[in-house]
């Protein structure tokens, strides 16, 4: 499915049904990480229940600690 | 009085009002790295009234990529970042006041470091510091700015109390390991990037134009051509440790203070003295090379090298013990010259 991800249009498998699925796809699950999902900012908590669609747009931001 | 200014002032939104109010404030701001340089230059040249730099390392060869201010002289004498960083930025602008301090910032010093401040800018490379600003933010009311840098990509967030979440609400966790930990390397672009998010919420703070400010989360990664904003209000905690309704500020408390770092990607322990203390380096070095040990000297501190590790000396009484991320070996090393 093709989903909207920090502005450039990404195609990710089908097979990614969560929020969380999509994380680890991007290999950020070990990593702090706030997400919207079609402008609407999601709890952390909510991550493993948020469902992905295709056509979905998302911003991903995760943090990191360098200086 | 010359024109040092005149072209802020003509930018409508700053203004010579924005620009007298710029005058007068205090910033504090904590490392002296890439992203201190970064900010110390543009808000010494801005004219904010006073800039205070901390800092705990010395000038390296791996810094000259990114470092603004410092040259192959300073990595060659080692010299202590924060001294040399005032130094510059004295040559940049004589007409405003620049403070360095050297020294490792803990729940105690940032007490007194915080005095008079009106915003501090966040330039350190680990969360441990991050966690005590954004305690100390809470507790006196001050705002800060997050600031982070890794390989392509960078991340920043303006931390208003009363008004924005703050950094526990957003991390709920802190980051552990590899994340921060800069051992994939960092290019000087998005050490700039970075620079930029920062210094432009620093200035609508400091000129009297917080309307302007982003209020977002933002995010880049100029290798990926990728830019994430996201607006966090709806993430303040109510319950949160540190600025919720009963917020206890847990990272000052002083049983969080280990007197052993490991400092991030570096290889190197830092140990602190059991209390602040004043090192006689010209004693040291002495009774060190009576030992038969090679002392190199600069005025702020002292190297040698035994056992294949370099010990570096700090007239605070801190040592970096260099080449080892044994904190039991580098105390061994530390017990056995330092007592």
């Amino acid at each position: 499915m093709k989903l909207s991800i920090n502005g450039n249009t990404v195609e990710v498998p089908d097979n990614i049904r969560t929020v969380s699925e999509l994380l680890q796809h991007f290999k950020l699950e070990q990593k702090v990480a706030v997400v919207e999902r079609n402008r609407e900012i999601l709890e952390k908590k909510d991550h493993p229940t948020t469902e992905v669609r295709d056509g979905d747009v998302f911003e991903i931001v995760h943090f990191v600690g360098g200086g | 009085m010359n024109d040092r200014y005149s072209r802020q002032e003509l930018f409508a939104p700053i203004g010579k009002e924005g620009q007298r109010r710029l005058g007068e404030r205090h910033v504090l701001i904590i490392g002296a790295g890439a992203l201190g340089t970064g900010n110390a230059e543009i808000l010494v040249r801005a004219g904010v009234g006073k800039v205070t730099i901390v800092d705990r390392d010395y000038v390296d060869w791996s810094n000259l990529q990114r470092q603004q201010l410092y040259t192959e002289e300073d990595a060659i004498q080692r010299m202590p970042k924060a001294a040399v960083a005032a130094e510059r930025l004295k040559k940049i602008n004589s007409s405003i006041e620049i403070e360095a301090k050297i020294m490792d910032v803990t729940p105690v010093e940032i007490e007194s470091l915080t005095e008079g401040i009106d915003l501090m800018i966040d330039a350190s490379d680990n969360f441990d510091i991050r966690m005590i600003m954004n305690d100390i933010s809470q507790k006196k009311q001050i705002p800060w700015i997050y600031g982070a840098v890794l390989g392509s990509y960078g991340i920043s967030y303006a931390i208003i109390p009363g008004k924005t979440p703050c950094l526990s609400c957003l991390l709920e966790t802190i980051p552990i390991g590899g994340a921060t930990c800069d051992t994939v390397g960092v290019i000087a672009p998005a050490v700039q990037m970075v620079v930029t998010l920062q210094t432009a919420e620093a200035l609508k703070w400091l000129t009297g134009n917080e309307e302007a400010m982003s209020g977002r989360l933002t995010s880049f990664d100029l290798w990926k051509n990728e830019y994430a904003s996201i607006r966090v209000d709806k993430l303040k905690k109510e319950d949160c440790p540190s600025c919720g309704v009963r917020a206890q500020y847990p990272f000052l408390s002083a049983s969080n203070l280990s007197r052993t770092a490991v400092l991030c990607g570096r290889d190197t322990v830092q140990i602190r003295p059991p209390k602040p203390q004043s090192l006689d380096l010209d004693a040291l070095g002495e009774s060190l090379s009576s030992l038969g040990l090679k002392v190199e000297r600069n005025p702020y501190l002292l190297a040698f090298q035994p056992d294949h590790r370099r010990l570096v000396a700090f007239r605070d009484g801190r040592v970096l013990v260099h080449g080892t991320k044994d904190t039991a070996e580098a105390r061994s090393l530390y017990h056995r010259y330092f007592g």
